[in-house]
């Protein structure tokens, strides 16, 4: 009886159920699409360390970022870690913000990335036309085909320059994104380096690869002893260490997470007024309720039954909602990303808000006075 | 024969509000109900009825004094010891129904039921055994917006039938209905007195009330100032115990 008198209670009055469910949806919606953004951008940054098959990173000192590392490290560092028990391999890769010249005029910066793919470190994913393997052919760079446009360029077989290089893409990506906005390109690190317009022993970063049973804490320790004036991260640390970069120190992780706390804010105070405002106006029923009898207990089940088809109503409508602008956002510069984590929170969360929402609610219904069903 | 006490209320005194507002509305209260019997409680309007009625249907405890029901003691009982009290002992009666207008007739039966831990089927079972006993076995389904007074008060019957309890009270149970409907609730009420497990009291104004009652307290001021007892057979109200208690305010 506890949840068909809150089904009745809350369909007794449409339009605050309408209000009800608006507010949570909008919370929903909200809390959603910040949380979305947050992950999305999350996921951007530290994509390029994710798919990079390496246990150590071996940067330049101070380097805050995987688009920010400089590129000033030399085969003598490179030589020291590959003599370091325990590694198997060290890749170099080049990486550095470049100048990407439209072939129509005018130009946007672009993220340089030099790999070898056939060394087994940092391959570009997700080709959807031509092959990676054509990165070899001469002045082949791959790019990902949602930044064509940003690039000036319509497709496979467009050229362009790169700062005073001609280029020719090559193979097309799908879904490597970048937070900087600036696209990734792909190409081998020697291009790289001659695009760039550096020695061509320079890399901006080593990434080692360690021998199976390898303790990776030991050999991060024995690699730091052998080598100054650089910094020797886990892969994690890294990751890190791009996360600090770009979303804490630029502000844009704080502003995505004070978005998603307004909409809570938000939701639980529109939930809690118009839960309030049910509960007063059924206050003479539940003075009956206790004048037969029940428990408070009793009268908080209804109430928090009522908070709870409440949340589950609102996060049906509000996830439908927020699927569809999450649809909306792949294409565009910030896509959020929904995963079933975010999806579980969210329920977690809107079960959280609305509880929170029957305190006040709760709190009115203990303080009844049972002589009240007398005084009509 | 003297009759099982099944609640009695002693030297019950019992302020009401705060302050310069603060009105004794019980002056020093004794009163018992017998099992089988149905007691009327009369007087004028602020004579202290309703508050009686609270009092020894344990929702308010007196200022000074002690009501006990099946034996049980109010003495210290905080609102949720009250609640089981009358969870286990009373039936409320009240006069504007106070049914509950989103459940249906059986619903709001099952309800009073459902708040005493009772399994649903049986609930249902015994709801709709009240109800038929009531009267209302067609009207199971209706919501109170579709019944009429006597037919919504005699759901309210029920409901507070269907807890089996040992006290009914009745709080003007007849003064929103017409002359039939209010005979049919009494006539219902006093049916149920005649159970020798359960006492019914009813608050009431109305003199066409008096020929269902075996006994009839008279309430003024918040004293009780008379008592009247009807014979066996019911026939006529013969003043066996008419005792003028007023005497200085406690
Ligand atoms: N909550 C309250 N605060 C102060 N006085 C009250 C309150 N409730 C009732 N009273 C007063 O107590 C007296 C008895 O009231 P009540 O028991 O309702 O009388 P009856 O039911 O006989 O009409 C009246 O004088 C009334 O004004
Ligand atoms: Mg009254």
């Amino acid at each position: 009886m506890v949840l068909t008198l809150a089904l009745r209670n809350l369909f007794h009055d449409r339009i605050r159920l309408i209000v009800t469910l608006v507010g949570i949806l909008f919370s929903i919606v909200l809390v959603a699409v910040q949380l979305g953004l947050y992950l999305g951008a999350k996921r951007m940054i530290v994509d390029m360390i994710d798919n990079a098959k390496g246990d150590i990173w071996i940067t330049a000192f101070g380097a805050k970022s995987f688009e920010e590392g400089g590129v000033i490290l030399t085969p003598r560092e490179r030589h020291a870690a590959l003599a370091t028990p325990g590694v198997k391999a060290v890749v170099p890769l080049v990486v550095s913000f470049a100048e990407w010249r439209k072939p129509g005029g005018g130009s946007t910066n672009s993220v340089l990335v030099g790999t070898d793919p056939e060394d087994g470190g940092l391959k570009p994913w997700g080709v959807v036309e031509g092959e990676a393997a054509s990165m070899a052919a001469p002045d082949a760079v791959l790019v990902d085909r949602s930044y064509l446009t940003d690039l000036g360029i319509t497709g496979m077989g467009a050229t362009a320059q790169i700062e005073q290089g001609r280029v020719r893409v090559r193979a097309l990506t799908d879904g490597i994104r970048s937070f900087t906005q600036a696209p990734y390109v792909f190409t081998t690190a020697n291009r790289a380096r001659a695009l760039l317009g550096i020695p061509r022993e320079n890399s901006t970063f080593f990434l080692v690869q360690l021998q199976p049973r390898a303790n990776i804490e030991a050999v991060r320790a024995d690699l730091k002893s052998r080598l100054s004036g650089t910094e020797v991260l886990t892969k994690t640390e890294f990751r890190n260490r791009s996360l600090d970069q770009w979303l804490f120190s630029t502000g844009a992780g704080v502003a995505l997470i004070g978005g998603a706390i307004l909409g809570l804010i938000v939701g639980i105070v529109i939930v809690a007024q118009t839960l309030y405002s049910s509960t007063k106006d059924h206050l003479n029923e539940f003075a009956t309720l206790r004048a037969l009898g029940s428990s408070s207990g009793y009268i908080i089940k209804v109430i928090l039954a009522q908070a709870a088809f409440s949340a589950i109503l609102g996060y049906i409508l509000g996830m439908s909602i927020a699927m569809v602008v999450v649809a909306f956002s792949v294409q565009t510069a910030l896509p959020i990303l929904m995963t079933p984590a975010l999806a579980v929170f969210l329920f977690a969360i809107t079960f959280g808000m609305c509880a929170i929402s029957a305190v006040s609610a709760i709190v009115k219904v203990t303080k009844i006075d049972p002589a009240m069903v007398f005084s009509r | 024969m003297t009759a099982q006490i099944i609640l009695s209320a002693k030297g019950v005194v019992k302020d009401l509000g705060h302050g310069a507002g603060m009105v004794r509305a019980l002056k020093g209260v004794s009163l018992t109900l017998n099992a089988g019997e149905l007691t009327l409680l009369m007087g004028p309007s602020g004579s202290g009825k309703t508050t009686l009625l609270s009092i020894l249907g344990c929702i308010l405890t007196p200022t000074l004094g002690n009501v006990t029901v099946g034996g049980e003691s109010v003495k210290g009982l905080g609102p949720e010891g009250l609640a089981d009290l009358r969870r286990r002992h009373i039936g409320f009666v009240f006069q504007s129904y106070n049914l509950f207008p989103t459940l249906n007739a059986l619903e709001n039966v099952r309800l009073a039921l459902d708040v005493r831990g009772m399994h649903r089927q049986e609930a249902h079972v015994r709801a709709e055994k009240a109800l038929r006993d009531v009267g209302l076995s067609h009207r199971l389904r209706n919501y109170p917006r579709n019944l009429s007074g006597g037919e919504q008060q005699r759901v309210a019957v029920a409901r507070a039938l269907a807890g089996t309890p040992s006290v009914i009270l009745a709080d003007e149970p007849t003064a929103a209905l017409d002359s039939e409907n209010g005979q049919a609730v009494m006539a219902l009420l006093s049916q149920l007195a005649k159970d020798k497990s359960r006492a019914v009291l009813a608050v009431t104004h109305d003199s066409r009330t008096i020929p269902f009652a075996d006994r009839i307290v008279r309430i003024e001021d918040g004293l009780i100032v008379g008592e009247e007892r009807r014979t066996e057979s019911r026939e006529n109200i013969s003043k066996i115990d008419v005792t003028r208690k007023r005497k200085a305010h406690v």
